[in-house]
C-alpha cells in the first residue's frame, strides 16, 4: 500500500526541491549570484562580446538614419522584410515571459515560481528589441512619435486613424512593453528588500533600498501585494493573447494572399509561445550551469517545458496544415498559387527549413530520455528559435514579394546592414540580460520559498499518513522518519 | 476617569512587543495563543505570503479590486471617447470608406488602455494602501529585523492594543513559542 502511494507520489507530483533545503538556503544561493565578492571571469568576457554587438546595433542604426532606409534590402514588391520578420519574432519571444509568469500562475502551476523571474526579464528586454524595427522603419524615429501617439503638435495637424491595425499594433505593444515592466517591479519588491536586509552598509543597500520602497514583509503588505499580483496576472493573461492577436491583425486585415486568413491571431499566439519557451531554454539552461542552479531549475522543470514546446509545435504544425487546406478549398488562383509557390518557388528552402525546425525536430520530445536530455534539448531550442524566425520571413516576404502582376515580382535579398542590425539587437537582449543576472535575483526568492512551504506541508501529511498506516519501518525506507 | 484616559493615549513611545517564530506553522499556532488571550492589535511579518494568515489575524480582505476595476473602466471610456472626439469631431476624415466612428474598431484600443490603467491601479493602489514608499518603520528596530525577509516569521503586538503592557506581552509571546522576544521602540 505504502508502496504503491509512494510510487504514485513520485512519478504524479514529484517534488520540485530538494527536501533538505531550508529558506535561508534559498536567500543564500539566489541572492549570492547578485553578491559576488569578485565577478567571475566568464560573466566579462561575455558582457565583452554582448556589448561590442550593442555597439554594433547603434552603429548601424546611426547609419540607417544617417543615410535612409535604403540601406536594409526592402524595395518594392517586398516593402516588409527582415524589419518586421525580426520585429514579429522577437515580441512572440517575449510571449513565453508573461505566459509563464501570468496563465500559469492563474493555473496554480508551481513549477513556474524557479523560471518566472528570468522569463519576465526577458520579455521586457525583448519587446526593447522588438520596438526599435518598426520604430526605425520609419526612417525618422524622432518625427514617428507623433505619427503613432496621440500627441497635440503643430506639424502634423491631424490625429491617427484609429481604424487601421497599424495603429492598434502601437497601443498593443507599447501597453505590453509597459505592463511587462509593471509586473515585473511588483514581483521584485520583495525581492529586493531581501538584498536590502543582506547588503552591507553602503551604495548597494541604499540602491536596494530605495527600489524595495521599505518593504517590510507585514501581513498588511503582502494582503494587499498578493491581491495586485493577482490582478496583473489576471489581466497580462487576456493582454499577451491581445498583442499577438493584434499583431496578427497587421497582416490578416490586409488582402494580400498568404496575410488574409482568419486563422492568424491563433496561429500567431501559438507560434509566439512556442518559440518564447524555446528562448527561455536555451538562456535558462546557460544561467543554470554557469551560475550553479541545478536543485532549483530541475530536470523536472525543463522536462515540463519540453513537453509545452511539443504542445505548441503541434499547434504550429495544424496551423499549416489548416493554411494549406483553406487555401486550396477556397478555390480563389492568388491563395492557391501563393502556397504552391511557398513549397516550390524561389523560396523553397525557407519554407522547408520552418518545417523541418518547428515540426519535425520537436517530435523527438515524444521520448522521455529526450526530453530529459540537456544537450538535445538546447540543440531542439536553438532549432525551434531558427524555424520560428523563418515562419515569419516565409509569412512576410514570400507573400509580398510575388505580386499579383508577374511584371511586379521581385526576389528580396538581405543587405549586409539587414544583417548587422538584427545581430546587433542580440547584443541589446544579452547584454541586458547579463546585467539583470548581475544585479538583480534572477530567481523569485520569496515564490519559492511558499512552494517549499507547500511542499514541506504535503511531506508533512504523507508522513502522517504513513505513520497512520504503516509501521515505523516503511517509514524509514522512504527517508522520512 | 478622564486623567484615566488621558495617561492611555499617552504615547509611551513603543512600537510594541515583538517575538520571532521558528516556522510558519510555529507562527499561525503562537497567534492563536495570542489572540486567545484578548490581543488585537497584532501585526506579522513574513519572508514570503502565507495562505490563512489575514484570516488568523481576523483582517478583512483587500479592497484593491474595487480600485482597479474602476481604473479599468476610465481607461476604456478614455480610448472610445478620445477615437470618437479625434475622428468624428475634431478632424473627420474618411479613409477607405469606412465610418467616422465606430464602436467595432475602438475594441482593440479600447481593451489595451483598460488593460493599461488597470496594471498602473494595482501596483500604484497597492503602494497606496500600503503607504508605501516608506523608508521608516518601527520594526526595522527589532534586532533581528534583517531577517524577516529571509526566513524568520515574527509577531507584533502593537503598543495602541488596550491590553498592552510590554513585559506582559513578551513574556506573552515567549509562551506561545517565540524563540526570542523583545520590547521595540518606535
Amino acid at each position: 500500500m505504502a508502496d504503491l502511494a509512494s510510487v504514485i507520489r513520485e512519478e504524479c507530483n514529484p517534488p520540485m526541491l530538494s527536501r533538505d533545503m531550508s529558506y535561508h538556503d534559498i536567500t543564500d544561493q539566489i541572492s549570492s549570484v547578485t553578491e559576488w565578492k569578485k565577478t567571475p571571469k566568464q560573466w566579462w568576457i561575455l558582457i565583452t562580446i554582448t556589448s561590442s554587438l550593442l555597439l554594433l546595433l547603434l552603429a548601424m542604426l546611426t547609419y540607417l538614419v544617417s543615410t535612409g532606409i535604403g540601406v536594409w534590402g526592402n524595395n518594392s514588391p517586398a516593402g516588409w522584410a527582415w524589419d518586421i520578420t525580426n520585429f514579429v519574432w522577437w515580441i512572440g519571444i517575449g510571449h513565453a515571459g508573461t505566459l509563464i509568469s501570468a496563465i500559469l500562475f492563474l493555473l496554480r502551476q508551481k513549477w513556474r515560481t524557479a523560471i518566472n523571474r528570468a522569463a519576465e526579464a526577458m520579455t521586457i528586454f525583448a519587446v526593447a528589441c522588438a520596438a526599435i524595427f518598426p520604430l526605425f522603419h520609419t526612417g525618422r524615429p524622432w518625427r514617428a512619435v507623433y505619427w503613432l501617439f496621440p500627441i497635440p503638435n503643430t506639424y502634423l495637424h491631424m490625429w491617427q486613424n484609429y481604424r487601421s491595425p497599424l495603429e492598434w499594433d502601437v497601443f498593443a505593444v507599447s501597453t505590453y512593453g509597459t505592463v511587462s515592466i509593471l509586473f515585473w517591479y511588483t514581483g521584485l519588491i520583495p525581492d529586493l528588500a531581501t538584498l536590502r536586509d543582506r547588503s552591507p552598509n553602503g551604495l548597494r543597500k541604499v540602491m536596494y533600498g530605495i527600489f524595495s520602497l521599505g518593504w517590510r514583509g507585514s501581513s498588511t503588505h503582502w494582503k494587499h501585494y498578493e491581491k495586485a499580483y493577482m490582478i496583473l496576472a489576471g489581466i497580462s493573461t487576456p493582454l499577451v493573447l491581445s498583442v499577438h492577436t493584434i499583431v496578427s491583425f497587421d497582416f490578416a486585415v490586409s488582402v494580400i494572399p498568404g496575410w488574409h486568413t482568419t486563422v492568424f491571431p491563433p496561429y500567431f499566439v501559438g507560434g509566439a509561445i512556442f518559440s518564447g519557451f524555446a528562448m527561455v531554454m536555451t538562456l535558462l539552461l546557460l544561467s543554470r550551469w554557469a551560475l550553479h542552479l541545478e536543485n532549483i531549475i530541475t530536470m523536472r522543470h525543463l522536462e515540463v517545458m519540453n513537453k509545452v514546446i511539443l504542445a505548441t509545435s503541434m499547434i504550429v504544425g495544424y496551423s499549416y496544415g489548416t493554411e494549406f487546406f483553406i487555401a486550396w478549398y477556397s478555390g480563389d488562383i492568388y491563395e492557391r498559387f501563393h502556397f504552391f509557390n511557398r513549397i516550390t518557388g524561389p523560396y523553397w528552402w525557407a519554407w522547408w527549413t520552418m518545417c523541418i525546425c518547428n515540426v519535425v525536430i520537436p517530435q523527438f520530445f515524444w521520448v522521455k530520455k529526450m526530453r530529459r536530455n540537456i544537450a538535445v534539448m538546447f540543440i531542439i531550442s536553438i532549432t525551434t528559435n531558427i524555424g520560428m524566425w523563418f515562419e515569419r520571413f516565409v509569412i512576410i516576404v514570400l507573400s509580398l514579394h510575388r505580386d499579383f502582376l508577374p511584371s511586379s515580382w521581385g526576389y528580396f535579398r538581405p543587405t549586409w546592414v539587414d544583417v548587422c542590425t538584427y545581430l546587433g539587437t542580440f547584443g541589446l537582449f544579452l547584454t541586458l540580460y547579463l546585467l539583470f543576472v548581475k544585479f538583480l535575483p534572477m530567481i523569485a526568492i520569496g515564490e519559492v520559498k511558499s512552494t517549499l512551504s507547500a511542499q514541506n506541508h504535503v511531506e508533512h501529511v504523507y508522513a502522517h499518513y504513513l505513520e497512520t498506516y504503516e509501521g515505523a519501518e516503511t517509514k524509514e525506507t522512504h527517508g522520512l522518519a | 476617569m478622564a486623567l484615566l484616559n488621558e495617561r492611555d493615549t499617552v504615547d509611551n513611545g513603543l512600537y510594541g512587543a515583538v517575538g520571532e517564530f521558528e516556522d510558519e506553522d510555529r507562527l499561525f499556532d503562537a497567534i492563536e495563543r495570542v489572540r486567545h488571550k484578548g490581543y488585537s492589535k497584532l501585526e506579522a511579518y513574513t519572508p514570503f505570503a502565507l495562505h490563512g494568515l489575514d484570516e488568523a489575524l481576523g483582517s478583512k480582505p483587500s479592497k484593491l479590486g474595487w480600485f482597479v476595476l474602476c481604473c479599468g473602466t476610465l481607461g476604456a471610456t478614455a480610448a472610445a471617447t478620445f477615437i470618437w472626439w479625434s475622428g468624428a469631431i475634431d478632424y473627420p476624415i474618411v479613409v477607405g470608406g469606412k465610418p467616422l466612428f465606430a464602436f467595432t474598431f475602438s475594441i482593440p484600443i479600447m481593451f489595451e488602455l483598460m488593460i493599461l490603467f488597470s496594471a498602473f491601479g494595482s501596483l500604484y493602489g497597492m503602494l497606496g494602501i500600503n503607504r508605501l514608499p516608506r523608508f521608516y518603520h518601527p520594526i526595522f528596530n527589532y534586532t533581528n529585523s534583517e531577517r524577516i525577509t529571509d526566513d524568520s516569521f515574527v509577531l507584533a503586538i502593537e503598543s495602541e492594543d488596550p491590553q498592552f503592557d510590554a513585559d506582559e506581552c513578551v513574556r506573552v509571546l515567549e509562551e506561545a513559542g517565540a524563540r526570542y522576544a523583545e520590547v521595540v521602540a518606535k
